[in-house]
């Protein structure tokens, strides 16, 4: 039984192995890219829209607006990191409704990837928001004792987000292969469905932590705000 | 008992009780959240949006919890290294 796409190798060469993971990977990027590509190339501004830009517009405007929603006064700025995160994760999931093909995220080499992004991009933003100074002052707060304590929870809220979406995918998958050999009708078919709801959640808490983790590095170093954002702060270590 | 069948056992039944015993904290938790969302819910519909997102992003580190044992029971079950050791050292001998 294969946990993980990893496992299935497509082609190899000594050592360079071409697996599931990276071929769906790279589909999957073509299918985005090429399908915005495509969609936006004819933009109007008429009353009448092609079907395919006032989807693209929700998708947008809804990412938009949850951003703003978690606190991120600048929206714009942060729409291409944090929507392609979900857009990558979402589609991924969605794209299980084809025979035959692996969500790349139930390889812990992707989920891996993907959090290590965000853990590069969470200092990035903050230290452009902030200052260098500031952005390094905030892992001494309350005192300089939390300092270790500020360091382990940024790795392991990492490892957490990496675990977290891998070990959902792989659960949805791995379900619908020990079914298949149980009860192969149609009870399989329930479970990818919820296997679709489950994928779809996922990548809006990707996302939305994500989201709340930058706006915790951004928004929070502002003197006037500094109790409030203490107390965010620590609400999110505590989880 | 050699030493393979013991891991196999050791293995099989702690990948059970990891998962049993995980599972319990977090159906706890998650139910408790719910609970309380539908009744801040009733009680302030127009917060709807906000209590919904607070909830999903709760539930989904209440269930990583979870997440983590099951990934845990998976490795001991598929993917156990100790029983790869095993196999590894009769099949050098």
């Amino acid at each position: 039984m294969n946990l993980s796409p990893d496992n299935i190798i497509f082609w190899q060469m000594g050592y360079f192995k071409l697996n599931a993971t990276i071929v769906y990977t790279w589909g999957l990027m073509l299918v985005l890219v090429l399908g915005s590509k495509i969609i936006t190339r004819k933009l109007s501004t008429e009353l009448q829209r092609s079907r395919w830009q006032n989807l693209l517009e929700i998708i947008v405007t809804g990412i938009n607006q949850q951003i703003e929603e978690v606190g991120l006064k600048n929206p714009q700025k942060y729409l291409g990191f944090l929507g392609s995160l979900f857009l990558f994760v979402a589609m991924s999931s969605l794209f299980t409704i084809v025979p035959g093909y692996e969500p790349p995220t139930g390889s812990l080499s992707t989920t891996a990837a993907l959090a290590i992004c965000v853990f590069v991009a969470v200092p990035m933003f903050g230290i452009e928001e902030a200052g260098i100074g500031r952005y390094l002052r905030a892992y001494t707060r309350p005192t300089i004792i939390m300092l270790p304590f500020n360091i382990i929870s940024e790795v392991s809220r990492t490892l957490a987000l990496a675990v977290r979406l891998f070990g959902n995918m792989m659960s949805g998958t791995l379900i619908i292969a020990i079914l298949l050999t149980i009860t192969p009708f149609i009870f399989p078919i329930i479970m990818s469905a919820l296997g679709l709801l489950t994928g779809m959640v996922q990548a809006y808490i990707f996302s939305i932590l994500a989201t709340v983790y930058i706006a915790a590095a951004t928004r929070a170093r502002k003197p006037a705000q500094e109790s409030e954002s203490e107390d965010r702060k620590n609400n999110i270590n505590e989880k | 008992m050699d030493s393979m069948t013991l891991i196999a056992i050791v293995s099989i039944i702690t990948a059970g009780l990891t998962i049993a015993i995980g599972s319990i904290g977090p159906a706890f938790g998650e139910a408790r959240a719910v609970a309380s969302a539908l009744a801040s819910l009733a009680q302030q519909p127009d917060a709807s949006a906000t209590i919904t997102r607070t909830l999903f992003v709760g539930l989904a580190m209440v269930e990583s919890v979870a997440i983590y044992c099951f990934v845990v029971s998976m490795i001991l079950i598929f993917a156990n290294p100790f029983w790869n050791h095993v196999i590894a050292q009769a099949a050098g001998k």
